[in-house]
């Protein structure tokens, strides 16, 4: 099965993902796609900085992606991550699962996000609308437990 | 071995990364964490919470118990907050 793992600064495009995800393909009966947006926090935030560990960000989320082809059949993945400075209304994360019926779609998908969130070496930090740099952002224990109901 | 920190562990310790030779006795991540902690106030104030502040072994998370033997890049970080 063929992943694609992608850990850039550069903003992405879903529908080129999708459409490079699938061409050619006859096999793929569902694609389901997450992106995760930069919130402004009730208006609070200007920008989210988000900080990465190079080449281990790679090899965590390569192992997270051999997790999910264990588990479920599927044609075709494609995780990209953002890091730098991202604005509100900006995306930072693509979770792109493919197979042939919806379920082990939407199951990797939603697995391969909670993994993400937990175990792939990311960090954001929140810079405020007056110009200062706030806080790292805290781990949630909900994040965790999200992680957990997948056993293992 | 190198060592590499980030996030607000990095901000805390004021480096990005480092070259240490540990001495004789530190085997384990607890035992570099304890090392550490005695070199400086502001790696004291680092891991002041030890079990907050996680590892990873040549790009691979560990637990505290982990052996160092023959690790060449050991990081220390916040628990993780991307997606």
């Amino acid at each position: 099965m063929a992943a694609t793992i992608r850990i850039q600064a550069e903003p992405f495009d879903v529908a080129a993902e999708t459409a490079d995800l699938t061409r050619g393909r006859a096999d793929i009966g569902a694609v389901v796609a997450f992106t995760g947006l930069c919130r402004d926090e009730g208006g609070r935030l200007a920008a989210l900085e988000l900080e990465h560990y190079p080449g281990m960000a790679e090899a965590e989320i390569a192992r997270i992606v051999a997790q999910a082809q264990d588990r479920w059949p599927l044609h075709g993945l494609t995780i990209i991550h953002r890091f730098g400075m991202i604005r509100p209304g900006e995306e930072i994360v693509l979770v792109l699962a493919a197979s042939a019926h919806r379920q082990a779609a939407f199951e990797a998908a939603s697995f391969l996000m909670d993994y993400l969130k937990a175990h792939a070496p990311f960090w954001k930090r929140e810079h405020l609308k007056d110009g200062t740099a706030g806080a790292w952002v805290e781990a949630k224990e909900s994040d965790d437990q999200a992680m957990e109901r997948w056993g293992r | 071995m190198k060592l590499v920190y980030f996030a607000w562990v990095r901000e805390r310790i004021g480096r990005t990364d480092e070259q240490v030779d540990a001495p004789a006795g530190v085997e384990t991540v607890a035992d570099l964490v304890r090392w550490l902690k005695s070199r400086g106030e502001e790696y004291a104030y680092a891991f002041e919470n030890e079990g907050v502040v996680r590892a990873a072994i040549d790009h691979v998370h560990v637990k505290p118990e982990a052996r160092i033997a023959g690790a060449q890049e050991i990081a220390f970080f916040p628990p993780m907050t991307g997606g």
